[in-house]
C-alpha cells in the first residue's frame, strides 16, 4: 500500500509537468486545466499518476538509483520502441524514486482480441537487436521469478505447492537468478506482458514499450516466454502465438531460429515464467485461502508435467 | 474351402469390409489377391488422430508445442482454456495478460 502521502506528491509532479508555466493547484483544488489526477497503477513494483498527456512514476521502494539511471537512458535513446521518459534523471520525492513520461494509450484489458500480439513482437525484436550501453545491468527477469519463489514458500502449505518447487528446482541455475545468463549482451526488456504496451500519442499512435524498471543485457528468450508459456499451458490459442512468433521472427529476432521448432531455444524461459506465473497463483491462493480458478490449475499442471521431461540442453543454439 | 496346411474347413470372415478365410483347426488366415492391401489401408486410417471437431478449427496444427505442454496441442480436440478467437477468454486469463 502507498503511503497517503505519495499520491499527493505524485499529482503535484506530474501537473507541474502538465503546465510548467503556472502554479501547481493544491492535492485537493481543481486544476484549471479540467484534467483530474488518475492513478494508473498502485502496486508493490510502483505507483504511476496520470494528468492530462503526463504520468508520474513513483519506482519500487527497493530501487537501486544506479541501476535506474542507464536504464533509463536506454528508454531515452530507443524512441520507437520504448517510451522517452521527460528527464532522463529521476527525482528523489518522500525516499521513492520519481520519473515523469508521456501518457500513452494502454491496451483494452476488456478486449485482449484485439491484442497487438505482431506489434510487441516487432518491438522486441528491435529492442533485441539494438546495441546494449557499457554498464548496463542485467535484465532482472530471473530475479522477479526467484521473488515469486520466496512469496510462494512464505504463503504456507498449499497442495499445489509442491509440484511448482519441484519444476523450479529442476532449472538451470541461470533461469533461477542463482548463476550468470548465458547471454549476457543482448538488450532485453524483462518483465513483458500486455501492460507494457501503449499507444504514444494516444489514442492512435504506434505502439511502444513501457516500463524499464526490469530491463537489462541477458538472455533474451525471456522476453519470449510468457506468451510462450501461456501458449504451451493452453491458455493462448494457437493461432495468437503463431502470429507473435512470426511477427518475432520477421523482425529477425535472434532469441530464435529463423525457422524450425522455435522449443528448443525457448524451453527454459518458458518454463520459468510458468513455475513463476504459478508460484504467484499458488501464493495468492492461498493468502485469500481460495481454491485456484481454471487457468491457475492449467499452470501448476504444467509445473507437474515438466518432472516427466527434463529441460532443453540447447540453449544458445546460435553461439 | 479346406486349409492347404491341415486341412480343416475355412470359414469366411468379414474384417473392416474386407472377407478373409480362417481354418478352424489351426486359426491360419488366407487372404485372397489385394486383400492384405485392403486391410493395410483400413489399419493406416484407423491410427490417424480423429479430425479435430468443427467448432475448434486448427488453424496451424502444426505449430510445436513443448513436452511438457498442455494435452490439447497432442491434436486430439480439447478446447482451451482461454477459448479460440470469437469466445470469450477465461477472466482469470484476461487478467494474466497483464500481469507481471
Amino acid at each position: 500500500m502507498t503511503a497517503d502521502s505519495l499520491l499527493p506528491a505524485l499529482g503535484a509532479a506530474v501537473r507541474h509537468a502538465a503546465h510548467p508555466a503556472r502554479a501547481v493547484p493544491g492535492p485537493r483544488g481543481a486544476c484549471p486545466c479540467g484534467a483530474e489526477d488518475t492513478l494508473l497503477a498502485d502496486r508493490d513494483d510502483g505507483t504511476v499518476v496520470r494528468h492530462g498527456d503526463f504520468v508520474a512514476k513513483a519506482h519500487a521502494p527497493d530501487t537501486d538509483p544506479t541501476a535506474l539511471a542507464p536504464r533509463l537512458a536506454v528508454a531515452a535513446s530507443l524512441p520507437g520502441i520504448l517510451l522517452p521518459p521527460l528527464n532522463p534523471t529521476p527525482a528523489d520525492l518522500l525516499g521513492r524514486r520519481v520519473t515523469l513520461w508521456p501518457y500513452g494509450g494502454p491496451v483494452d484489458p476488456d478486449t485482449p482480441d484485439a491484442a497487438p500480439w505482431e506489434a510487441a513482437a516487432t518491438l522486441l525484436a528491435r529492442l533485441h537487436r539494438a546495441p546494449a550501453p557499457q554498464g548496463l545491468p542485467s535484465m532482472r527477469g530471473p530475479v522477479k521469478a526467484a521473488r515469486a519463489m520466496a512469496r510462494l514458500r512464505a504463503a504456507g502449505p498449499h497442495p499445489a505447492a509442491a509440484p511448482v518447487l519441484r519444476a523450479w528446482a529442476a532449472l538451470p541455475g541461470w533461469a533461477r537468478a542463482e548463476a550468470p545468463m548465458p547471454d549476457a549482451t543482448t538488450l532485453c526488456h524483462g518483465d513483458l506482458h500486455l501492460g507494457q504496451l501503449v499507444r504514444h500519442p494516444a489514442p492512435d499512435g504506434p505502439w511502444v514499450l513501457i516500463d524499464v524498471d526490469d530491463l537489462g543485457v541477458g538472455d533474451p528468450t525471456w522476453d519470449l516466454a510468457r506468451p510462450a508459456a501461456w501458449y504451451a499451458c493452453g491458455l493462448l490459442p494457437p493461432d495468437e502465438w503463431f502470429r507473435f512468433l512470426t511477427a518475432y521472427r520477421d523482425a529477425d529476432g535472434p532469441a530464435v531460429p529463423a525457422d524450425g521448432d522455435p522449443w528448443p531455444a525457448l524451453d527454459v524461459a518458458a518454463r520459468a515464467l510458468t513455475v513463476q506465473t504459478a508460484a504467484l497463483a499458488v501464493a495468492k491462493s492461498a493468502a485469500a485461502d481460495r481454491p485456484l480458478d481454471e487457468v491457475q490449475q492449467a499452470v501448476v499442471d504444467a509445473c507437474d508435467r515438466m518432472s516427466a521431461v527434463p529441460p532443453e540442453l540447447a540453449q544458445g543454439f546460435a553461439t | 474351402m479346406q486349409c492347404p496346411k491341415c486341412h480343416a474347413p475355412m470359414h469366411t470372415y468379414n474384417r473392416n469390409g474386407v472377407q478373409i478365410e480362417q481354418c478352424s483347426g489351426c486359426r491360419g488366415i488366407f487372404l485372397d489377391y489385394g486383400e492384405l492391401e485392403s486391410l493395410t489401408r483400413v489399419e493406416s486410417q484407423w491410427s490417424q488422430p480423429a479430425p479435430p471437431p468443427p467448432s475448434t478449427p486448427q488453424a496451424y496444427p502444426s505449430a510445436p508445442a513443448p513436452a511438457w505442454g498442455a494435452p490439447q496441442h497432442g491434436g486430439h480436440g480439447g478446447g482451451h482454456y482461454g477459448g479460440h478467437g470469437g469466445h470469450h477468454r477465461h477472466k482469470s486469463f484476461g487478467h494474466m495478460l497483464f500481469s507481471s
